[in-house]
């Protein structure tokens, strides 16, 4: 009955049935990877997000260079003695840019595949969903915790090149610097992981970027420091506890303090929350 | 071995599949076909565990697909062709699948070539053709060697060369003894391929037998006649029971075979310049027997 009367020979099939190799989580890690690299969106958006960070804090840096003349002595004594050069390593704007930037950036891979229809594909071959969203975290927490690293390191070493020219520029080892620098560096893998909790639990790429944008950027407007209640929520939000890391020694503190190690818990709890949201958003639903 | 049983899928308020019941067997092309809205695709998504069943199961060699740690050794499918991201080279998109089921990058290139891909493997997706992109979803679906295949319309906008291929290559993947399910809406090219049938029609089953029942069931045999003396002949036919009428100065009889139509003839003296037996074609078992079911709730089905 079935034999194969237009079989044509340049097709090669091995045998069923076949040896199943263990699967590895390493080996999705590995695929998520490839896919991520393999769009040029990806570098191109990234490398326009590096460029504007990195300009927003060389910019600040050169303007207070370019208008150090105007400051009398005590003023110059003041900006060193506040913290103001480390400051400028990673200014706040850099901040705010960096945040809804990774959020949206952290959101692509995965909204990509929702709307082209490639995440059918995706669980087809794979279908441990929640161990393709978990590898898919990993990949993208990586890929923003370098990318973090870079920017960081790279404004640091500009911005305090530049303020050298005054002779005011501080070097890798001094005091708070590793603080500042990892407390900049891992914003950006959490505000990836955001990005992409938000995505695989809206789907769509609009709904995505307004809600990035609200939780990562709106609510920080909203909530000031000087109620207790509105103080309590805004230490829960990313930018606060950016912003508290990395206050330089001399400012006054808020009116409701918080620890240091409060705002580190910030980070981490919502790096944990993101990827289980991720995870458990399209463990069952209909894809 | 595809088991599908009692499977219902809503959405919302529409009822996509309906009480579905019927098994796919390994070693024969099994065609699956229906109206469009039938609910083809639905029971393949439900079956390769992309949507859950409202009700019922659907399963690949006894387990449900959906949950298992890798897929592409098991069931090799092609949804929809379309479900690729643009951004990304062939040569990318089946290393990043291939990778994911720690299949080797040599397997990529072989079904690269296999789908007559290798030209363009290094070209983005986005500026394939259907009939590229068809061809590279067929690829990816054979990556793994899968006992299990599903095609969901997979012939569309292929070439000739690429038609001829596929069907090649389903005839061939069944006689190496797997399974093959392959929904398409071409009726002369499942007539072609397909072994069996299983035929849907708003979400329920019509049939599921072989090729040749079904088209046996669905329309009677043809009898074409040339005769000089056809009025005669066409009184004889009717009074023994056939139906018959005139078509471009042929006798077209139907509810009798040839050998009838000539042993009738013979008898009465009436010379016959053509006898003929038109194979009933599957298109049009096709067109009546789904015809029927939009008319009649299933189950009615003569
Ligand atoms: N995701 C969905 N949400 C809502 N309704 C859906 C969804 N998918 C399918 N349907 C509905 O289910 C029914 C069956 O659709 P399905 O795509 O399974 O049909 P089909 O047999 O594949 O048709 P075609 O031959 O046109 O491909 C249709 O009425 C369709 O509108
Ligand atoms: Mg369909």
């Amino acid at each position: 009955m079935t034999t194969a009367p237009h079989a044509s020979p340049r097709t090669a099939q091995p045998a069923v049935p076949q040896e199943e190799p263990r699967p590895r989580f390493a080996d999705l890690v590995a695929a998520e990877w490839i896919k991520l690299r393999s769009l040029r969106s990806t570098w191109i958006a990234h490398g326009a997000a590096a460029l504007a960070v990195t300009g927003l804090n060389a910019g600040t840096a050169y303007d207070t260079y370019a208008h150090w003349e105007e400051r009398t002595p005590a003023d110059r004594a003041a900006f060193v003695r506040a913290g103001l050069p480390l400051q400028e390593a990673f200014t706040v704007n850099a901040a705010v840019v960096t945040t809804v930037a990774l959020c949206v950036l952290g959101a692509l891979p995965l909204l990509g595949e929702f709307a082209t229809g490639a995440l059918r594909t995706t669980f087809t071959a794979v279908p441990a969903r929640s161990a393709v969203t978990g590898a898919k975290a990993v990949v993208v927490a990586g890929f923003a915790t370098a990318w973090g690293a870079l920017v960081t390191v790279v404004s640091f070493l500009l911005t305090q090149a530049i303020l050298d020219g005054r002779g005011v520029g501080i070097a890798l080892d001094g005091p708070g610097v590793p603080r500042v620098l990892l407390a900049s560096t891992l914003l950006a893998p959490v505000c990836a992981l955001t990005g992409l909790a938000l995505a695989a639990a809206l789907r769509r790429t609009a709904a995505t970027v307004l809600a990035s944008v609200t939780a990562v950027m709106v609510l920080p407007l909203l909530l000031g420091e000087d109620r207790y209640w509105t103080a309590l929520a805004r230490h829960a939000l990313l930018l606060a506890a950016w912003l508290r890391l990395t206050a330089p020694g001399g400012s006054a503190p808020p009116p409701y303090p918080w620890t240091e190690a409060g705002a580190w818990t910030v980070y981490a709890v919502w790096a944990t929350a993101a990827v289980s949201v991720t995870v458990l958003a399209v463990r069952r639903r209909d894809v | 071995m595809i088991e599908v049983a009692n499977l219902t899928k809503r959405y919302g308020g529409v009822t996509a599949v309906k009480d579905l019941t019927f098994t796919v067997r390994p070693g024969r092309v099994t065609g699956f076909l229906g109206p469009n809205g039938a609910g083809k695709s639905t029971t393949l998504r439900v079956l390769l565990g992309l949507h859950r069943p409202s009700a019922g199961t659907a399963t690949v060699d006894g387990r449900p697909f959906g949950g298992r740690p890798r897929g592409l050794r098991q069931v090799g499918a092609l949804l929809d062709a379309q479900d690729v991201h643009g951004g990304r080279t062939a040569r990318a998109h089946l290393t990043a699948l291939a990778r994911s089921n720690r299949i080797p990058p040599t397997r990529v290139e072989e079904v690269l070539e296999d789908a007559g891909l290798t030209g363009a493997a290094r070209r983005r997706i986005a500026g394939f053709s259907l009939g590229m992109k068809q061809r590279l979803g067929i690829a990816a679906a054979l990556l793994g060697g899968a006992p299990v295949l599903v095609f969901d319309e997979p012939l569309n906008g292929l070439d000739p060369e690429g038609v001829r291929w596929v069907r090649g290559l389903f005839r061939r993947l069944a006689a190496e003894g797997r399974t093959v399910l392959v929904s398409s809406h071409l009726m002369s090219e499942m007539e072609h391929t397909a072994d069996d049938l299983v035929v849907v029609g708003r979400g329920e089953l019509i049939a599921a037998e072989s090729l040749a029942e079904f088209t046996a069931r669905g329309c009677r045999q043809r009898v074409t006649v040339a005769t000089p003396a056809a009025d005669a002949l066409l009184s004889l036919l009717t009074a023994e029971g056939a139906s018959v009428r005139t078509e471009g100065g042929l006798l077209v009889a139907t509810g009798m075979d040839a050998g009838r139509v000539g042993a009738i003839a013979q008898r009465h003296g009436i010379p016959l310049s053509r006898l003929q037996e038109e194979r009933p074609s599957l298109e049009e078992a096709f067109m009546r027997l789904t015809a029927d079911a939009v008319q009649y709730p299933t189950g009615d089905a003569r």
